[in-house]
């Protein structure tokens, strides 16, 4: 039996008065592939921000239930936010390296906790850059800006820098949205691997893709959790009508 | 665990190793963690306290300002009494038969080359706006924007000096009188200083009206000058107004170039051909002949504090009407 | 519809005549002082002392006396206002606080020159008993200055993208480290661009060194720190006391046009040195 990495627990999720989420309660199992699913607009982003208090830094909102991670709920008082986002970490829609080098993309999150050594840093650079499968591409020109990079070089570019702090949890939020096919590819193949070490929660609109990666899927509809389960059951036999709609096409 | 059938299932030929051998703080429980984050806890905290200082030290100096101007010239309104102050045309502090102290003749200087700067830097500098907002080539508007900061550089001493080596002597010629130091002078110049004001903020109103305004009018016919007068300048009207106030707040407020082109008599003037002694110009003038602490030494406190309120009140009703901007969605 | 092509071409035309206007204005006096200022610069003017009165010879103590003034302003001026702009921009939420100091600066910006030179007096001349100094003075127009460095690093901090500090804070970095590593860095060039603009500013400002340092005559300045204690001549005040206030205002006419050209064109480098930086950082940003 799977443990449970994230518990979720009658979450709901404020903007203001606006209320984006209800009453959401799920298991996220370690080391497996949870995908997030469900139309624009309903509120997948905003769960998987809320999972690493991403959502802290927008003005207004409000967290009400729990979210465990290995047993503590992660909105407690004494919680330390910094140490959270390093445990969860996250890759973003849009890829967003620094305005550095290569090297210095992913050697941030060991600097900025006070590793000085450069030779750990170095060694944890080029195993992190070879767990994203893009050493052999950089390896000679890890001082050049990142920003010269392909997109799809970029997106794998975050995802080193997000595996250089040793995360427990990748979030992932529609990380092959803006990349073409090729690029996509190469990061669902990723995705798979890092599996075996990362529990990966990844947002998508691309149902196609949740079936091939994923191993649980979570159908969001208007901020509420509709449909949980392994994938294969939700895209084959959904328990739920509005599941099979959005699954078959008919909305979204 | 399931097995999942997928489509792809090439790997790269790298064996997938976690990183060993490194050693960061890992584990999330442990005294020393604790320590670390109280201590990193403390260090943020102070941080933030230190900036929001900061932050508060420019509502300190605004109030600063205001309540020392106050407290200086207190004494004096008391003594003299508010309405002798502005109801009042004579400034004579220093006379020894009857002291006085309106300020109505200084004010209406101050109104009077004021009006006339912006007589001639409101048509001027909207119409510069609107053709660099709407008329000109990308190119001529890179070039233009270096020139307009350059004008707004140049000192306020410099276009006094320029007002009575120059302009002063040609508007002698021009209307005949022997000495051109007047409020003539005193409304030219100043045009030449609120025109940068009035020109970028105008300018940044009209290029903010959404291009959707004007295809609609095109769409319907009219031409682009139809279009940016019926439908782009009034959408930016309230962009537009905030800036002649702006200008207008800076043509209040000069001191140099008044001082140094406009003649300084002290009388209540009659016309724009007369020479003229502004608000500003009276505390240049007089603030050295003072003794700290009399009577006219607050008087000139008096004047200030007035001044601070005139651009005061036209800063606050630029914000009211750019406020009302926003709100429209404009 | 003749008439509205006329009416068009004739609309355009008169905005193309305001614009004109403005480049004329500008061009006009540029050409003035540089005209008649020329033939009066030369390495004497600005190296020797005024003598015989301030008929002759030269201003260098003016341009010692408009660095030294300068130099307090800028120290003043350009740290609490890139903290102010970093608490705005980086800390603040929406709320009453940051509406008012916002007011606050806005109106700041707004009050008369000669106010602040009446309110430094007050304050620092005599309260604070800095006397008639080259403190007083550049504190003054520190104040005047401070208003304009705030908005102007704030828009340098602006222009960094908001991905740079989501990236870094999902990483684990503090607000502060974020701000340090990641926003500071690229906000500099802006930053250098309004310390320079505002420096420009303060040089050319006469009104607020009337009374709380500026002198007629003070030829002899000492070293530092003692310089910070006493009168001092400056540019702007130079030029003004030349053109209004001398006994022999048209004798030394000459010499109050170069004291213009040199301040012009101080104030000239120093705008086109700041557009510089900020041409250049801006491509050099561009593909970011």
């Amino acid at each position: 039996m799977s443990d449970i990495k994230l518990n979720i627990r009658n979450m709901n999720f404020f903007y203001g008065n606006l209320q984006a989420l209800l009453n959401i309660n799920m298991n996220i199992l370690k080391n497996h592939v949870t995908s997030l699913i469900g139309p624009s607009g309903c509120g997948k982003s905003t769960f998987l921000r809320s999972l690493n208090r991403m959502n802290d830094i927008i003005i207004g909102t409000r967290v009400e239930g729990k979210i465990l991670l290995d047993g503590e709920d992660i909105y407690d008082r004494n919680i330390d936010v910094v140490d959270l986002r390093r445990k969860v970490g996250m890759v973003f829609q849009k890829s967003n390296p620094f305005p550095k080098s290569i090297f210095e993309n992913v050697a941030y999150g060991l600097r900025i906790n006070g590793e000085r050594r450069i030779n750990k840093i170095s060694q944890r650079v080029e195993q992190s850059l070879k767990n994203a499968a893009l050493w052999d591409e950089v390896k000679d020109r890890l001082n050049d800006s990142a920003m010269d990079l392909s997109g799809g070089q970029q997106q794998r570019l975050c995802i080193a820098r997000a595996l250089a702090v040793q995360p427990e949890v990748i979030l992932m939020d529609e990380p092959a949205s803006a990349l073409d096919p090729l690029a996509t590819q190469k990061i669902e193949e990723l995705i798979f691997k890092l599996r075996e070490h990362y529990t990966i929660v990844i947002v998508t609109h691309n149902m196609q893709q949740a079936a091939r990666i994923s191993d649980y899927t979570a159908f969001f509809y208007l901020g509420e959790l509709i449909e949980f389960g392994e994938t294969d059951q939700i895209f084959t036999r959904p328990k739920l009508k509005k599941t099979e709609d959005y699954i078959t096409g008919r909305f979204g | 665990m399931k097995e999942l059938k997928i489509k792809k299932t090439s790997i790269n030929g790298q064996s997938f190793k976690p990183p060993n051998g490194l050693e960061l703080p890992i584990s999330h429980r442990g005294k020393q963690i604790a320590k670390s984050m109280l201590w990193r806890r403390i260090r943020e905290k102070s941080i933030s306290a230190f900036f929001l200082t900061n932050g508060l030290i420019a509502i300190v100096i605004l109030l600063g300002i205001f309540s020392l101007l106050f407290i200086e010239a207190f004494p004096a309104i008391r003594k003299i009494g508010l309405m002798a102050f502005i109801s009042k045309s004579n400034w004579n502090p220093t006379s020894f038969v009857k002291e006085s102290y309106g300020i109505l003749s200084m004010v209406v200087s101050t109104l009077m080359v004021t009006f006339g700067a912006l007589l001639i830097s409101v048509p001027v500098g909207i119409g510069c706006a609107a053709y660099l907002a709407d008329v000109a080539s990308p190119r001529v508007r890179e070039v233009a924007k270096p020139i307009v900061e350059i004008l707004a550089g140049i000192p306020s001493v410099v276009i006094g000096f320029l007002g009575i080596v120059l302009v002063g002597p040609l508007l002698g010629k021009l209307f005949g009188i022997s000495n051109g130091l007047n409020a003539v002078n005193g409304s030219v110049l100043l045009s030449v200083m609120s025109l940068p004001t009035i020109i970028s903020i105008s300018e940044d109103a009209i290029v903010s009206v959404p291009q959707e305004f004007k295809n609609a009018s095109l769409a319907l016919g009219a031409n682009k000058w139809q279009t940016l007068i019926r439908v782009t300048l009034p959408s930016a009207l309230s962009g537009i107004i905030a800036a002649i106030m702006l200008g207008m707040g800076r043509a209040i407020g000069e001191t140099m170039t008044v001082l140094m082109a406009c003649g300084n008599a002290p009388a209540m003037p009659h016309s724009f051909l007369d020479s003229v002694r502004t608000m500003t110009a009276t505390i240049a003038i007089e603030l050295g002949e003072t003794v700290q602490g009399d009577i006219h030494y607050r008087s000139l406190f008096v004047i200030g504090f007035i001044l601070f309120l005139m651009t005061f009140l036209v800063n606050l009703i630029s914000d009211m009407v750019l406020q009302r901007f926003q709100k429209r969605g404009l | 519809m003749n008439w509205r092509k006329i009416n068009e071409k004739m609309g355009f035309m008169l905005l193309r005549l305001a614009f004109l206007v403005v480049i004329f204005i500008l061009v006009f006096i540029l050409y003035d002082i540089f005209s008649k200022g020329a033939g009066v610069i030369n390495w004497e003017f600005i190296t020797s002392k005024p003598r015989k009165g301030m008929t002759e010879g030269g201003i260098w103590p003016a341009i010692v006396g408009t660095f030294w003034v300068s130099m307090v302003t800028i120290i003043f001026a350009v740290p609490i206002g890139m903290f102010t702009a970093i608490y705005l921009n980086e800390y603040a939420s929406q709320g009453r606080l940051i509406r008012m100091i916002r007011l606050a600066i806005r109106n700041l910006s707004g009050v008369p020159s000669i106010v602040y030179g009446l309110f430094g007096f007050a304050l620092f001349v005599l309260m604070l008993n800095l006397r008639l100094s080259v403190i007083s003075a550049g504190l003054t127009l520190g104040l005047l200055t401070l208003p304009w460095t705030i908005t102007a690093s704030e828009e340098a901090l602006k222009t960094v993208p908001m991905s740079y500090r989501e990236g870094a804070l999902a990483l684990g970095a503090t607000k502060w480290q974020t701000i340090r590593t990641n926003v500071l860095p690229y906000a500099v060039p802006g930053m250098l661009t309004g310390t320079i603009l505002g420096l420009a500013r303060a040089a050319g400002e006469t009104a607020p060194i009337l009374f709380t340092g500026a002198a007629f005559f003070w030829p002899f300045l000492p070293k530092f720190p003692k310089v910070l204690f006493t009168q001092f001549m400056a540019l702007p005040y130079h030029l003004f006391i030349m053109s209004t206030q001398h006994h022999e205002i048209v004798k030394v006419r000459p010499i109050a046009y170069g004291t213009a050209l040199i301040l012009i064109m101080l104030v000239l480098s120093m705008n086109i040195l700041a557009i510089w930086i900020r041409y250049r950082f801006r491509k050099k940003y561009k593909r970011v």
